[in-house]
C-alpha cells in the first residue's frame, strides 16, 4: 500500500464530488426534505384513545380497565414503561398490585388519563416522571439518515466505478503503478469522508429547526454512522467490482438497496415483524445501522450496548471489501 | 550495433475465436520512432496494449531489454491511450498531480507544461478542453515519469490539421530526447513525418516492415505524372495506354524527365502539371487492395 498514491486518488475523487454542485446539492437536499415532509405528515397525534401502560395486565383486576377509547398495554418491566412514558410514548402506567401510578409532567395527555383514573381509584400513590416527547420524526431521523447513506454509498460508488470503468479512466489508471486495493480503498475513505460529511451537516442543519432527542453520545452516534458508512461503501465496491454495464450495475443496486429500504427499519418498526421476515433483515447492513443509531438516540445506549450491531457492521466491512478488492477487474479488454 | 529495447515475439490475440493479433513479431530499437500502420480494426491497438501490459495476450511474448514484461514496467514506460476519458472537475494542474503521485520519479510540472505546452489553460477544468489541449495533456501524463519508452495509440485522430502538426512538432522534441516513441496511426503523412521504422498491419497480422523509404522503394520504382484531362488528346492517351482518373490522366513512368520530353514532342501543354512519388497510402493500396482509411 502506497500512501502517497492512495491519498492523491482520494483528494482527486473529493474534489470531483465537491465540485459536481447538483450531486452535492441533492445528497443534502433530499434528506432535508424527506425529514421535513415527515414531520409534516405525522406532526399529529392521530390517535382518538389515550394510550396506558399496565404491569402484568393479565393479572389486574379494575373497572378501569374497561374505560372505552384507552388502550392499556401489558409491560412485565416496570423500567422499560417508564423509559416509554418518559417518551411520551405512553400516557400513564399503572401497576394495580402495588398500587402505584406514574405519569409525565411534562404530558399533556398524561395529566387527562390521570384525572380519568383518579375518578375511580383515589387512592394510588402518584409517582411522576420526565422527559421530551419523542416524536416521529425523532423517531425516523436515524432511518432517514441511514437511508441517505445507502444511495449515496451504494450509488454514489457503484456508479462512479462502472463510469470510471465505461468511459475508460480506470484503464488510465491501470497504467499506472495504482494497484486495485490502492484504488479500492482509495474510493472507500473518500466516499466515507463524504457522507459522514453530508449526514453531519443534514444533521446539524435541521437540529436548529427540529431540535432532535438524543439520549445517547454525538461520539457514538457518529462512530455507528462511520462503521455503517463503510459496510454500504463496501458492498458497493463489492456489486460494481466486475460490470461494466450501468444498466446492469442500476439493477443490482436497486437489488441491494430495495430490500434494505423496506425490511431496515427505516419508516417502521420490525418489533412484531415474523422472525423469518427479522432473520433476513439481520443480514442487511443498514438494519445494524438504524438499529445502533436508534438506540443511541432513543434511549441513550452505550457503545457496549449495541456491540453486536457494530460487530455485525465490522464483520461486513471486512468480508465485503475483501471479496471486492480480490474480484476487483479494472476490465480494460474490449 | 543498435539495441532493442522491445522485442514482441509470436503474439496472438484471440476474441471470440477472432485472430484480432495473428502471431506477429518484431523488434523495436532504442531511440526510434516505430510505427505501427494499418486500417481500423487491423489489430494496432490491441498489439500496443498487449505490449504495455494493459490486455493479456492468448500466446505469444513481449520482452523489455530482453526480459519479459513485469508489474514494474508501467514505472518506465509512458502511455496515451486512444479514447480516455479524465477525471471530471480536476482541473489541468490537479490532474497531473494526481499522476505524479503514482509515480517514483517524475518530471516537475514546469519541464511538462513547457514540453506539451500546457501553460495556457493550466487551471481549466478538463471537460472545457478542446481536442487539440486535450491530446497535449494526455501526452503530458504519458511523459510524467520521464519514461524511456512512449506508447502514443492514434494520438492526433480527430485533430485539426493545425492541431495535427503542432502535435507532430511535440513528437519530434520527444523524439529528439532520445526516447523510443511506438505510435499508431492510420494517417500516412504522420507515419512518414514521424517514423524511422514501420510495420504495416492487416487483419491481426503483419504484411510489410521497414523503414519508409525502403519499402516505398521496394515496391514502387514509377513516378505518377498527372494533366488535366482537357489538355490531352484521347488519341495519345490510347496511344501510350495512358490512365484516366477522374478529371486527370495519369501518366507512370520510372523516368521523368524522358515522359516530359515525350509530352512537349506530341505538343502536349504543361500547365497543370503534377508529379507525385509514390507514398504510404499507394502503398497500403498495392499490398492489400483497400485504401487506408477505409
Amino acid at each position: 500500500m502506497n500512501f502517497k498514491r492512495f491519498l492523491a486518488v482520494v483528494k482527486a475523487r473529493n474534489i470531483e464530488f465537491f465540485r459536481d454542485k447538483s450531486s452535492l446539492g441533492w445528497s443534502l437536499a433530499f434528506p432535508i426534505l424527506l425529514l421535513v415532509g415527515m414531520s409534516f405528515v405525522f406532526s399529529g397525534d392521530g390517535k382518538a384513545a389515550y394510550k396506558i401502560g399496565v404491569i402484568n395486565l393479565s393479572t389486574a383486576q379494575s373497572s378501569f380497565l374497561e374505560t372505552r377509547f384507552i388502550s392499556f398495554v401489558d409491560y412485565q418491566d416496570a423500567e422499560l414503561a417508564k423509559t416509554k412514558l418518559s417518551q411520551h410514548s405512553l400516557d400513564m402506567v399503572i401497576h394495580f398490585s402495588a398500587k402505584k401510578y406514574w405519569v409525565n409532567q411534562q404530558a399533556p395527555n398524561g395529566y387527562l388519563a390521570e384525572k380519568i383514573f383518579l375518578a375511580s381509584h383515589q387512592d394510588f400513590e402518584q409517582l411522576t416522571t420526565e422527559g421530551k416527547k419523542i416524536r416521529y420524526v425523532d423517531w425516523v431521523l436515524p432511518g432517514v439518515l441511514g437511508m441517505n447513506m445507502m444511495f449515496g454509498c451504494l450509488f454514489g460508488v457503484g456508479y462512479v466505478i462502472v463510469r470510471y470503468r465505461k468511459n475508460l479512466v480506470l484503464k488510465r489508471l491501470k497504467a499506472t503503478p495504482l494497484s486495485a486495493f490502492e484504488f479500492v480503498s482509495a474510493q472507500l475513505l473518500s466516499r466515507a469522508f463524504i457522507v459522514m460529511f453530508t449526514s453531519s451537516v443534514v444533521y446539524i442543519g435541521c437540529n436548529f429547526f427540529f431540535d432532535f432527542y438524543m439520549l445517547g453520545s454525538y461520539f457514538d452516534l457518529f462512530l455507528v454512522g462511520l462503521l455503517g458508512a463503510f459496510s454500504l461503501i463496501t458492498l458497493g465496491l463489492l456489486v460494481a467490482c466486475r460490470s461494466k454495464s450501468e444498466e446492469l450495475i442500476g439493477g443490482l443496486l436497486n437489488l441491494a438497496s430495495w430490500p434494505m429500504m423496506i425490511l431496515s427499519g427505516v419508516w417502521f418498526s420490525l418489533e412484531g415483524a415474523p422472525d423469518a421476515l427479522k432473520s433476513v433483515a439481520d443480514f442487511l447492513p443498514l438494519t445494524h445501522l438504524v438499529a445502533g443509531a436508534r438506540k443511541i438516540i432513543t434511549e441513550g445506549a452505550t457503545l457496549a450496548d449495541i456491540s453486536y450491531h457494530l460487530s455485525v457492521l465490522a464483520v461486513m466491512s471486512v468480508v465485503f471489501l475483501a471479496l471486492g478488492a480480490y474480484l476487483f477487474n479494472w476490465n480494460t479488454e474490449r | 550495433m543498435t539495441t532493442s529495447v522491445i522485442e514482441v515475439k509470436g503474439l496472438t490475440k484471440i476474441y471470440n475465436e477472432v485472430n484480432a493479433v495473428d502471431g506477429i513479431d518484431f523488434s523495436i530499437k532504442k531511440g526510434q520512432c516505430f510505427g505501427l500502420l494499418g486500417p481500423n480494426g487491423a489489430g494496432k491497438t490491441t498489439t500496443i496494449e498487449i505490449m504495455e501490459g494493459i490486455i493479456k495476450p492468448s500466446s505469444g511474448v513481449v520482452e523489455y531489454y530482453g526480459k519479459p514484461a513485469h508489474e514494474d514496467i508501467s514505472q518506465q514506460i509512458g502511455i496515451q491511450f486512444q479514447n480516455t476519458a479524465l477525471q471530471d472537475f480536476l482541473t489541468v494542474k490537479e490532474t497531473l498531480d494526481l499522476f505524479t503521485a503514482f509515480y517514483k520519479h517524475t518530471l516537475s510540472h514546469e519541464q511538462l507544461i513547457e514540453l506539451c505546452d500546457l501553460g495556457d489553460f493550466l487551471d481549466r477544468d478538463n471537460r472545457l478542453l478542446s481536442g487539440g489541449q486535450r491530446q497535449r495533456l494526455l501526452l503530458a501524463l504519458a511523459l510524467i515519469n520521464d519514461p524511456d519508452i512512449v506508447f502514443l495509440d492514434e494520438p492526433t485522430t480527430g485533430l485539426d490539421p493545425q492541431a495535427r502538426r503542432n502535435f507532430w512538432t511535440l513528437i519530434k522534441n520527444i523524439k529528439a530526447s532520445n526516447k523510443t516513441v511506438i505510435l499508431t496511426t492510420h494517417y500516412m503523412d504522420e507515419a512518414e513525418q514521424l517514423c524511422d521504422e514501420v510495420v504495416i498491419m492487416d487483419k491481426g497480422k503483419i504484411i510489410e516492415s521497414g523503414t519508409p523509404p525502403q519499402l516505398l522503394h521496394k515496391h514502387f520504382a514509377d513516378v505518377f505524372i498527372y494533366l488535366p484531362i482537357d489538355q490531352v488528346n484521347d488519341n495519345l492517351i490510347e496511344k501510350y495506354q495512358w490512365q484516366k482518373v477522374g478529371e486527370r490522366v495519369e501518366i507512370t513512368t520510372t523516368q521523368v524527365e524522358a515522359t516530359l520530353t515525350l509530352l512537349m514532342e506530341e505538343q502536349v501543354s504543361l500547365e497543370g502539371l503534377h508529379v507525385k512519388s509514390a507514398n504510404l497510402d499507394d502503398l497500403f493500396l498495392k499490398l492489400t487492395g483497400n485504401s487506408l482509411r477505409d
